[in-house]
């Protein structure tokens, strides 16, 4: 099942820096289309993984089995050394994975606040929370003000206003805040800055960084190659359903990374990260040792 | 790094207190307060007609003639918002509040069922018709145009069927469920709060019933987690979706409640004619739909209020009556009411441009 063979008690990773987040052998098919063919994926602690990929590469499919927006055909998803099936993006963010989608899933017309909970509005605490089921809104638009002022996003008097009125540098910002704000795992961030122009773009790219060294991971999709060498620790190359490769940044070039992404250049070597030891039979009786 | 972090920050602060024209202003301001359109339309109307007609137009009588007359609409039309916030149009509330009165009056009348329990099997109709319309619109993921339309028909239909078309006379709805005609009953407000202006201002039962539903309503969109889902489905169906709101079940909800608020709106309605016809409230859906637009709610859901809804009620009202009295034909209160419609819609579309 595996091709690389990778060892689930050996190396010293395991131990000194449990992976977060892990897939082994991934398969989606739509009908005749292999979207996923046996993919891995491996999310260090702390770090700020680069997916990238061709068109048609599988990256999507791959970011949406791990998030639960779709269910792989087979293969195994681990977090936290623990075998995961999430059946639907609501399980996975109750796991503590928060995704920010490329379309931002923001509600226009609401007021930033409003947009910061949507989904998981807070009652009041008294009994007219209780029996009436009032939002406590006074709450949450403190905690609002207080999670975008800890980002510095924004000033105190915009958060009454509603989300369409703002730029779209801001919109990203306040979708980015939403999920580290509630996020307790893993980011995933998809094409953030694609919409976004030049100096919004820097924005965003200076908040995943601020994200990061909140000791969040994140997983960033993205097209734009200098953006994704600006911030990446790794880069996860995904190539005909299947991860080619794994680079750092500082070890290889940008036409690097395009050339191994469209089978231009052989795909270098990967070390092979073990999956984190769950202590379960079920995990270790799919992952043979070489 | 951070000569940009100061940069943005400056940006930030330029995007607070951004130069705007006047008109972009104005245009900012009706887009955090839609319903300020309304309330002064309704006001002007009733400065106008004052001006006009005079003491008649403003006379407190009068004027609880004008709420009477709005409340079936109304009340409708408060459903009415529910459905349109989720970018939805329900053509069969009409159908519904009449089925649901025929079915409470003839429950009561001819099968001689006690008046609590015709009242809510009426109830429970209104319901189960809403319930029919959300489950059609999201289980076949038809247009909500489509599905209400063709229930608007399929109501109507039965409704003849079940009452062989017969109307049940004023006098025996009194004497077999008087319960029925509660909401025609009504108060002088001037025994309870002596004040000069109400002498002559009555308020039935039925209109309180209306402002007491509509408060409900209002309520629960604006303060309570539902609420939030509502104006997120008719904004926007996938980020509603996204951050974990379930859109169907939400639809569903908003017709069935829109059904049972159709049905409260045919108790009213045999208040207010006495007798129960299955020919009542014909243009009741298209009036319904007016006024929530007027209201200043937005077609294509997500904006909007209640409390524009009953501006837009009142406006209908008030232009109807205050035209009456100024001796113009009945031709020239539709006209108005045509071109009142136009301008809502106009304003709406300008208004939402406002983030471009």
């Amino acid at each position: 099942m595996d091709p690389k063979g990778l060892d689930v008690s050996g190396s010293d990773v395991s131990v000194g820096h449990p992976p977060v987040l892990q897939a082994r052998g991934l398969v989606k098919r739509y009908g005749r289309v292999v979207a996923l063919d046996h993919a891995d994926f491996d999310l260090l602690p702390g770090e700020i993984l680069a997916v990238i990929g061709d068109n048609g590469a599988g990256k999507t499919t791959l970011i949406k089995a791990l998030v639960g927006a779709i269910q792989p055909d087979a293969g195994q998803i681990v977090m936290d050394g623990k075998p995961i099936h999430f059946r639907s993006p609501i399980e996975a963010r109750a796991a503590g994975i928060e995704t920010v989608y490329q379309n931002l899933a923001l509600a226009p017309a609401l007021s930033v606040a409003e947009n910061m909970f949507l989904g998981r509005e807070r009652r009041k605490s008294n009994w007219v929370g209780k029996y009436l089921r009032t939002l406590d809104r006074n709450g949450m638009r403190k905690e609002a003000r207080d999670r975008l002022a800890a980002l510095g996003i924004l000033t105190v008097q915009n958060i009454d206003q509603p989300v369409e009125s703002l730029s779209g540098g801001q919109r990203q910002g306040i979708a980015v805040a939403r999920a580290t704000a509630f996020g307790t795992r893993v980011v995933v961030m998809d094409e953030p800055t694609a919409a976004l122009g030049v100096k919004e773009s820097r924005r965003v790219l200076e908040l995943i960084i601020d994200v990061k060294s909140r000791g969040l991971p994140i997983i960033l999709i993205s097209h734009n190659m200098p953006h994704v060498f600006e911030v990446a620790d790794r880069i996860h190359i995904h190539r005909l359903g299947q991860r080619a490769a794994v680079i750092k940044p500082d070890e290889y070039s940008m036409s690097d990374a395009v050339a191994i992404m469209t089978g231009a250049m052989q795909p270098p070597d990967t070390e092979a990260i073990p999956l984190a030891d769950t202590g379960r039979s079920t995990v270790s009786g799919v992952v043979h040792v070489p | 790094m951070a000569s940009t972090t100061s940069e943005t920050d400056q940006e930030t602060a330029l995007f607070a207190e951004e130069r705007r024209t006047p008109l972009r202003r104005i245009q900012y301001f009706l887009h955090l307060y839609p319903t300020t359109i309304p309330f002064l339309v309704l006001v002007l109307g009733i400065v106008v007609f004052a001006s006009i007609v005079g003491d008649r137009f403003f006379h407190p009588f009068n004027l609880s003639l004008v709420l009477q007359q709005v409340t079936v609409i109304a009340l409708l039309a408060v459903g009415q918002t529910m459905v349109i916030l989720v970018a939805g149009i329900d053509l069969s509330v009409g159908a519904i509040m009449v089925l649901c009165s025929v079915v409470m009056g003839r429950l009561a009348v001819v099968t001689g069922l006690p008046a609590e329990i015709a009242l809510a099997a009426g109830i429970l109709t209104g319901a189960a018709c809403g319930f029919v319309n959300g489950i059609l619109i999201t289980g076949l993921r038809l247009p909500p145009f489509i599905v209400t339309l063709g229930t608007w028909s399929i109501f109507q239909s039965i409704n003849y069927l079940y009452s062989k078309n017969q109307t049940l006379r004023q006098q025996d709805v009194e004497q077999m469920a008087s319960l029925l005609q509660l909401t025609g009953r009504s108060i002088r407000l001037y025994d309870y709060i002596p004040l000069e202006f109400l002498k002559g201002a009555v308020l039935t039962f039925g209109s309180a019933l209306m402002i007491v539903v509509a408060i409900f309503v209002a309520y629960v969109l604006s303060r309570t987690a539902f609420g939030r889902h509502v104006y997120t489905t008719g904004d926007d169906p996938e980020a509603a979706r996204l951050v974990g709101i379930n859109v169907r079940l939400t639809l569903i909800q908003v017709y069935t409640s829109a059904g049972v608020i159709c049905a409260l709106t045919g108790w009213v309605l045999i208040g207010r004619i006495g007798a129960v016809s299955p020919n009542a409230g014909f243009n009741a859906n298209l009036d319904s739909i007016t006024a929530v637009v007027i209201g200043g709610t937005s077609l294509f859901g997500g904006r909007g209020a209640i409390i524009g809804t009953l501006f837009g009620a009142l406006i209908v009202g008030v232009f109807r009556n205050g035209l009456a009295l100024a001796g113009l034909q009945n031709n020239w209160q539709e006209l108005t009411v045509g071109a009142l419609i136009i301008v809502a819609v106009a304003l709406d579309q300008w208004i939402r441009r406002v983030s471009t």
